[in-house]
This record gives structure tokens, C-alpha cells and sequence, in this order.
């Protein structure tokens, strides 16, 4: 704790520097609000209208967190069939790497197209936001296990299922760990793209409204709620490393 | 019950032919060495032992039944500790009964503090030092509930004094529950103290080069490396092993 403290200061002190900048800026020159809003405005809409964003934050965090489970688990799913079965993973492979190519902004009208705007493009563009780095990091973390650590355990004579769930699964937690907080910061994004596609409510929604009705102190203070929406759910995922890892983590400080 | 057999095993590695001809016994509740120089192929014994792969030529056999690329017919200590990082301790040694599916924890407690480790069961493994570790490879091995026991230089890492007593330790075990073992390693005293056989395994090909045997009365203790005797026989294996490099 004490190290985070010791540490954070600095950057905390460049963010508090960068804020008072810009809020000196936007009143020395005179910046109108609907351009460029100060900091405290921004503050300011961030407090008082919180009612008028608080049901808006709820959906897009209940959308975030439902597509966040599909994709992982998804993506943990499709790593384990690819690395237990060879064959399969090398065809599957180069298509996992394809899936990371797909421009989301231009798939996801034509998801609507497909499918309408409830619930399912919006989870289906999650998911494949959150796809690919859980998917490629779990699968390099199975795929590497110690060499020593597998001799031991066939001679002897665990079964594949014990290798699998004694040695590669544990192995391949640190890794999977590090995918699921790609997949966490970019779930958000994805939620308020897919919100963007038409939608009843959410971050995404407030923000257009926002920002076509020139209250940028609005779009300002979206933006400020996706970034620590993104934050919180990044540090949720560290603690939950911490816990289950946590075999490593004061390891690897001790003999640094 | 644990007779093993080896016979004619032949292993090549692409073109280099790292074992062959190797033929011999580990009878019931014997305690049988193998020196040889590094690089020699000992490890591979026990790999073919161990069923990882199979020989080329020959067989293995363990009381009469061919084990050859049969996986997990005998209690094993690799050559390096290969502890589990994300394992405490107590979980680490009883990773090779768990495997076979008869965990006893109050033994394998026991054990832990027989081997000085006491205090240190929740401890990862890298909290332990290396002498330590290979302890509790040790241990994992001796809690392994398969009558054949093979141990890969298990005392390599460790100082001369802690490994007399883990020597001795493995002697009064062993003549108590009645285990068969095999044994490599690098360092002939050790052997001779141990040993009821000793195989001098040659360079590359490895055969079985000569075979001693053993005579010293047991219960051995360690006045026993400081007679005479002990270092006539000493010197003749010694000469074996210089006739080989
Ligand atoms: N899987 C493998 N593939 C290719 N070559 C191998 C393999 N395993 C062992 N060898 C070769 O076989 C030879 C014998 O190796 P081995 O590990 O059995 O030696 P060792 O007698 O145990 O040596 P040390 O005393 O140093 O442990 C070495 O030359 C090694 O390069
Ligand atoms: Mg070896």
C-alpha cells in the first residue's frame, strides 16, 4: 500500500498539473463553455447532474459487466478447445487473429441491420471486443508450461485431466489474468460504441444527446465516467489477481 | 513387492546413441546405485523407467509385467525439485499421492517435519531455498505410495552435513518400510554408504560398465566412511570411473 502511495505521487502530481493548466487556459482566453467547458464546470455537471446521468451510468454498467462474462468466458472457452485439441487450434488460429481485424465502428450498423436494437449486436460487439486478448493470452498460457514441471507430472502418471487442471490451468492463470484486464478496459469501450448504435439508455445515449444539444461540459463529464468506469473495473480484476496469484506477486517483489 | 528388470534397453536421441545394452536387477527391497559421468544417459534410465517414452530396443519390467511406455509405476524425484510455485509446501509434497489418489496429510506432515522442514508447510517454494526445496521433492517422492522409488541425485544441493543426515534419514525409512530404490548420483561416497549395489555406468553409449557389490553390514552409520575398507573400496571405484573420462 505504502508502495503505491510512494509511487503514485508523481503521476498524480503531472494529472492535478495538467487540470489547473487547463483551467487556467479556458478562463485567460476566454473559452466559451460550449467549446471547451474549465474543469470545474465539468465537476460542477458531474455533481448536479448526476440524476440526469445516474440511470444512464447503471445501464451501461449492467451492459458492460453481462458482455464482459459472455466474451471472456467465451474466449477462455474457445482457448481451452483450441489448446486441448491441436488440430482444431491450428485451423482456428490465424481466424482468432482475423477476429481481432474487424472494424467494429463498420460491423456494428450492419449488426443492427442483422439484429435489430436490443440487446444481442450490442453484447455481440462486446464480445468480440473482449474476444481476443483473453482468448490469445489464456492459449499462450496453457501453451507455455514449464518443460520440468510437465516431466514430473507424467512420470507420474497423472492423466490428461490432471495435467490439465494441476499444471496448465494454474500455470496459465497469470496470463489469463493479464488478458481479462485488456478485455475489462475495452469492454466498457465496447458498451458505449454498441450504445452509440441506438439505444434506450446509457453512457453512449447521454453522450450523443450531449454532445448534439452543444452541452460539452456533458460529453466532458461522459467522458470522465467512461475513464473511471474503465478504471474501477481494471482495479477490480488487479485485486482479484492479487488474490488468486498470490503465490507470485510478493515473490517476485522479495527477490527483485 | 518391487522387482525390476532391465533388459537389452538400446536408446538413441535422433543419431546419438545415448544408451546400450543396458541390462540389470533392482531386486525387492534392494537399494542399487548408478555412477556414472554426466551427460551419460542416467537421467534417461529412469525416463524409460518412468514410461515418458519408449526404448528402442529391450524391455523394462516391473515384478514380471512389461512397464515399458507405461506411465506411473514408480515414486519419482527429479533431478531438479520441480516444485509447483502456485503449491504450498504441504500441497507440493503431496502432489505425487494426490496424482495416484491417496492423500494422507497427517503423514505427509510428519515427513515435512522429519525432513527439519517444520514450520515451513504453507510456505511457496520460492520462500525456500534450494537445499530445501529439493528436501521437499524428497519428501514428495517418499510419499508417492509405489514400491519402487527412483531418486535423481536428491542430495546434489545440499551441504555435507545436511546431507548425512538426509542419508541417514533415507536408510533408517528404507529399512523400515522395505521400498526398492534407485539411486543416481555423482558422488561415490554416497553410493558406497547407501548401497547395497553399485553400477558404473561407461560414456557414451552408456552400458552397464561394472557392477560392485556392496558389503558393509547394516545398519551403516557414519563411522563407517572413515574405515579402512570403506576407502579400498573408494579408490577401486574411483579407478573405474577415471578409466571411463
Ligand atoms: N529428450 C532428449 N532429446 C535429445 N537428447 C536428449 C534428450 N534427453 C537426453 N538427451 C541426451 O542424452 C544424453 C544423456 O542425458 P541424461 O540427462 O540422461 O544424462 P545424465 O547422465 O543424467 O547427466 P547428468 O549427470 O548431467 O544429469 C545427453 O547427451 C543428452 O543431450
Ligand atoms: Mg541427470
Amino acid at each position: 500500500m505504502r508502495n503505491i502511495v510512494q509511487k503514485g505521487w508523481r503521476p498524480l502530481l503531472v494529472i492535478i498539473l495538467l487540470f489547473v493548466i487547463w483551467e487556467v487556459a479556458t478562463r485567460v482566453f476566454e473559452i466559451p463553455a460550449w467549446l471547451i467547458p474549465s474543469p470545474s464546470q465539468v465537476v460542477d455537471e458531474g455533481i448536479s447532474g448526476w440524476s440526469v446521468y445516474e440511470h444512464h451510468l447503471y445501464s451501461t454498467i449492467l451492459l458492460t459487466l453481462i458482455g464482459f462474462i459472455i466474451g471472456t468466458s467465451f474466449g477462455i472457452l474457445v482457448a481451452i478447445c483450441l489448446h486441448l485439441i491441436p488440430t482444431v487450434r491450428n485451423m482456428f488460429y490465424p481466424l482468432i487473429i482475423f477476429s481481432q481485424n474487424i472494424p467494429i465502428i463498420v460491423l456494428a450498423p450492419l449488426l443492427v441491420i442483422w439484429f435489430g436494437f436490443g440487446m444481442l449486436p450490442k453484447l455481440i460487439v462486446i464480445t468480440l471486443v473482449c474476444f481476443f486478448p483473453i482468448a490469445v493470452s489464456t492459449l499462450d498460457g496453457l501453451r507455455q508450461t514449464s518443460t520440468e514441471l510437465m516431466h514430473y507430472m507424467k512420470m507420474a502418471g497423472a492423466s490428461n485431466g490432471q495435467i490439465f487442471w494441476k499444471l496448465e490451468w494454474p500455470h496459465a492463470l497469470p496470463s489469463l489474468f493479464s488478458g481479462l484486464k485488456i478485455s475489462a478496459t475495452y469492454s466498457v469501450m465496447g458498451a458505449v460504441i454498441s450504445e452509440w448504435l441506438g439505444a434506450k439508455e446509457g453512457i453512449g445515449v447521454y453522450m450523443t444527446l450531449a454532445s448534439s444539444s452543444f452541452r460539452t461540459d456533458r460529453v466532458f463529464v461522459s467522458i470522465f465516467v467512461i475513464m473511471a468506469l474503465s478504471l474501477t473495473f481494471f482495479l477490480l480484476i488487479t485485486a482479484l489477481e492479487k488474490w488468486f496469484i498470490r503465490w507470485k506477486s510478493k515473490g517476485v517483489e522479495n527477490s527483485g | 513387492m518391487a522387482e525390476l528388470s532391465l533388459t537389452g534397453i538400446a536408446k538413441s536421441f535422433e543419431d546419438t546413441r545415448v544408451l546400450e545394452g543396458i541390462s540389470f536387477d533392482v531386486h525387492d527391497a534392494e537399494f542399487v546405485s548408478i555412477l556414472g559421468p554426466s551427460g551419460s544417459g542416467k537421467s534417461t534410465i529412469f525416463n524409460l523407467i518412468g514410461g515418458l517414452y519408449q526404448p528402442d530396443e529391450g524391455d523394462i519390467k516391473l515384478d514380471g509385467e512389461s512397464i515399458a511406455g507405461k506411465r506411473g509405476s514408480i515414486s519419482y524425484m527429479p533431478q531438479s525439485p520441480s516444485l509447483f510455485p502456485w503449491r504450498t509446501l504441504l500441497d507440493n509434497v503431496m502432489l505425487g499421492s494426490e496424482i495416484v489418489g491417496q492423500q494422507d496429510r497427517e503423514a505427509s506432515l510428519q515427513m515435512i517435519e522429519k525432513a527439519g522442514l517444520g514450520g515451513y508447510e504453507n510456505a511457496y517454494p520460492h520462500q525456500l531455498s534450494g537445499g530445501m526445496k529439493q528436501r521437499a521433492a524428497f519428501i514428495r517422492s517418499l510419499l508417492s505410495p509405489q514400491p519402487l522409488i527412483c531418486l535423481d541425485e536428491p542430495f546434489s544441493a545440499l551441504d555435507e552435513f545436511t546431507r548425512l543426515e538426509m542419508q541417514k534419514w533415507l536408510l533408517s525409512l528404507w529399512s523400515e518400510y522395505k521400498r526398492s530404490v534407485l539411486f543416481v548420483t555423482h558422488n561415490i561416497e554416497e553410493a558406497l554408504f547407501l548401497s547395497d549395489r553399485v553400477m558404473v555406468l561407461s560414456d557414451r553409449p552408456a552400458r552397464v560398465k561394472k557392477e560392485f557389490k556392496i558389503p558393509f553390514e547394516r545398519p551403516r552409520d557414519e563411522s563407517l566412511l572413515l574405515t579402512e575398507e570403506f576407502l579400498e573400496w573408494k579408490k577401486a571405484i574411483y579407478n573405474e570411473l577415471r578409466m571411463i573420462t
